[in-house]
């Protein structure tokens, strides 16, 4: 498509009246030179508060261009265990974007959160973490993490917490978040279905004096649910999303993973 | 010739100017092959259309139809193989008729290169032609830009790699009719796989001197799983502030409408089923 | 500047449901984030049950529905019948390509009822007239991608008139909130062969 328009100078000369046509004014023999430390690895990510639990989910496929450079390129990671196999972790760190950013900042928060657990005896609480992430993700405000981050777990009260950033660390604390290549197909599907939005109560008035649908806490296995459609959604409609579907449901009783495939094509 | 109408273009050129980005059209990713067999030719095909990362057809149809057996797979600018071809099929069609022969694919591919050169690769079109005619089987590649190649297997789109590395590793001469659709299907079927820009079913078309079989459809490795739910909306929910039915029975009210009595089934000017 | 498909904003939808099909648009003009009127519809009709969504750059989208007026009407006086869904879809494709560089900068939607048989028919266009025939759901403009997720997950096959209106109106209604430049109120038609149904929706004026 880049043919659209003629390439012939002749044609590009007296055939449009503005004025204001870009000027070529680099000096002769000039030459620019270019450091683009950034690509993009496609993906998407999927978090949603619930009650007593939350759910972090994320696809697994790892992407540059048209080819795919990985079907299992986990993108949700425990953190803040004691130990490497984090079966001590109380939260769960999702990112999307530039991958090698995403892993970089995921060792980095969970080594925060190793020693913030050596010197103080406790795990560190997700709104400390939270605003920890922000910190880290603002310090390099000129140099940024090239991410969309997501923290979840249970805040001090037991209830379910997603927090999302941006990849300079202005953040939010969300009942339901999608991030990466397909958090636009997903986030309406997000706001009709866990918040429904645009649902009012049928009969209950005409017009502008229908009521709204009354938001309630949905079960685990709903949520489950949402997040499987959600994510076949996204599969069918965006070739950068597929192959495997990875989910992390912390519960006060600790975190389960679960793996169930997505299509691969 | 189409006489493409370039009376916007001057407006679109001054706004490109300007800075404007150029229209996305779909398509561009997408996995085509064909390969001789003794006996005849298959080309075969994937069904996904794209527009940038987003799939905009899910089962779209790239073999497209130029004489009863001469048959084109199209990967590039979807409008321009469409219409490309079209045009090609209604002058070969012409020209047959003329003739009083059956067309040629070396005809069909001149014609393709001649058109496609003469736009300089403006019009996106990436062909793979095959066909069966009275000088033999043949197999050919046109570019965009106007150059052919001919060989005995040949890949096209962004899944080319994927396609011709199958045929690269499995291919070998006196193919069957059966070991080619094979051969075929599953080179299409690596594109779908390992391309990000080829996805869904594969379509197959088999060529022989006496008869043209389509298989659209040939595979189907991508079905959409289940839902888990319903989605289905209690009637109501959705608030409406206005209303306004115009019912067929009513519309003699505001004009006078006669059902003029057809005795044909279907109508012959309808271009298509 | 920005995309001439995304200076004005707008965003349509088609379904196909169980012998009836469905069109909805939004309301929004716009003029890059200055909205300028809120009552812009986008849908068109050229016939008992032959309807033309448009979206895109505004002007092309009031120039290519004159345009294709005059020529179903050409179409009428000429052929001395209405003119079928399949007919108009494969007029407005060359019409397009007839443009192919020079494009009007629209992306069309068709729905309709095959008018002998009464079969559901919609179809997209990209803005030089490569046709997407669907047997779920088409959608365009600005908000394309959030449509995409919205219908994807929210259509089933067979639903009724009823069932198709919630559906279709919670997709659009959903899709346009998180879309800048798309919203303020929507259009919806249910298109079943005795009727046709207009309803105006309310949705978010922000």
């Amino acid at each position: 498509m880049a043919a659209m328009f003629s390439q012939n100078p002749l044609m590009n000369g007296p055939n449009y009246s503005f004025n204001d046509a870009p000027k070529v004014n680099a000096p002769e023999g000039a030459r620019q030179h270019r450091f683009d430390p950034y690509t993009d690895n496609g993906g998407s990510t999927l978090a949603i508060a619930g009650a007593d639990f939350t759910i972090m989910a994320g696809d697994t496929r790892h992407t540059s261009g048209y080819s795919i450079n990985s079907r299992y390129y986990p993108k949700v990671f425990k953190i803040g265990g004691t130990t490497a196999d984090q079966h001590d972790a109380n939260l769960v760190l999702s990112v999307v974007g530039f991958a090698a950013d995403g892993e970089a900042l995921k060792e980095r928060l969970d080594a925060i959160c190793k020693m913030y657990r050596y010197r103080h005896g406790k795990p560190m609480s997700v709104k400390a973490c939270a605003q920890r992430l922000s910190t880290i993700l603002y310090q390099k405000r000129f140099f940024p993490y090239y991410v969309y981050a997501i923290l979840g777990g249970l805040d001090e009260e037991g209830k379910g917490a997603v927090y999302s950033y941006d990849p300079v660390g202005s953040y939010e604390r969300e009942q339901c978040r999608a991030g990466g290549a397909a958090a636009s197909l997903i986030m309406p599907f997000l706001d009709n279905q866990v918040n429904f939005k645009n649902q009012y109560v049928p009969g209950s008035g005409e017009g502008h004096a229908l009521q709204e649908r009354e938001r309630k806490p949905l079960s685990r296995n709903e949520v489950e649910v949402l997040v499987k459609d959600a994510f076949d959604g996204a599969v069918e409609r965006h070739i950068e999303v597929g192959d495997g579907l990875q989910m992390m449901v912390i519960t006060k009783d600790g975190i389960e993973e679960i793996l169930l495939p997505l299509k691969k094509d | 010739m189409p006489g493409f109408d370039f009376s916007n273009y001057n407006r679109n050129a001054a706004l490109h100017a300007r800075g404007v980005p150029l229209p996305k059209a779909t398509s561009t990713g997408t996995t085509i092959v064909g390969c001789i067999f003794d006996g005849g030719v298959v080309i075969a095909a994937d069904t996904r259309a794209t527009s940038g990362p987003i799939v905009a057809d899910k089962n779209c149809e790239k073999l497209h139809y130029i004489a009863p057996q001469i048959w084109c797979a199209g990967a590039g600018t979807a409008a321009d193989t469409e219409f490309t071809t079209a045009l090609i099929s209604s002058q070969l069609e012409l020209h047959s008729l003329s003739t009083g022969r059956k067309p040629r694919v070396v005809t069909c591919m001149t014609l393709l290169k001649q058109h496609l050169f003469r736009y300089q690769g403006h019009i996106g079109a990436y062909l793979v032609v095959a066909g069966v005619d009275p000088t033999g089987t043949h197999l050919f590649t046109v570019h965009a830009h106007g150059s052919t190649d001919k060989l005995p297997y040949v890949t096209m789109g962004s899944g080319s790699l994927a396609a011709m590395s199958v045929f690269e590793t499995q291919w070998k001469t006196h193919l069957t009719r059966d070991d080619a659709v094979k051969l075929c299907s599953e080179a299409i079927q690596a594109g779908i796989f390992n391309d990000l820009g080829s996805g869904s079913n594969v379509d197959v078309a088999v060529i022989t001197a006496d008869k043209t079989t389509l298989m659209r459809g040939y595979v189907k490795p991508n079905e959409r799983s289940a839902k888990l739910k319903s989605y289905a909306f209690e009637k109501g929910t959705t608030a409406v502030l206005n209303e306004k039915i115009i019912r067929k029975q009513d519309l003699g009210n505001y004009v006078s409408v006669h059902e003029l009595s057809t005795t044909e089934e279907g109508d012959k000017m309808e271009v298509d089923t | 500047m920005s995309s001439p498909f995304s200076i004005n904003g707008g965003a349509c939808v088609a379904m196909v449901g169980k012998d009836c099909v469905a069109i909805a648009c939004d309301l929004r003009l716009g003029l890059q984030a200055l909205t300028v009127s809120n009552n812009f519809p986008k849908i068109f009709q050229y016939g008992d049950n032959v309807f033309l969504g448009l979206t895109g750059l505004a002007t092309d989208v009031a120039t290519v529905s004159d345009l294709f007026r005059y020529k179903v009407n050409m179409y009428r006086l000429r052929e001395e019948r209405h003119i079928a869904p399949t007919t108009f879809a494969n007029l407005v494709s060359s019409s397009l390509y007839e443009r192919r560089f020079g494009p009007y900068f629209v992306s069309p939607v068709v729905a309709g009822l095959e008018a002998k048989t009464g079969k559901p028919f919609i179809c997209g266009f990209d803005s030089i007239g490569c046709i997407d025939f669907a047997k779920d759901f088409i959608v365009s403009g600005t908000a394309t991608e959030q449509l995409f997720g919205m219908c994807e997950s929210l259509w089933e096959p067979d639903l009724g008139p009823d069932e198709l209106f919630e559906t279709i109106s919670q997709a659009l209604l959903n899709a346009v909130d998180r879309d800048a430049l798309s919203g303020w109120g929507a259009h919806v038609y249910i298109i079943e062969k005795d009727k046709v149904t207009k309803r105006l929706l309310k949705g978010r004026q922000d």
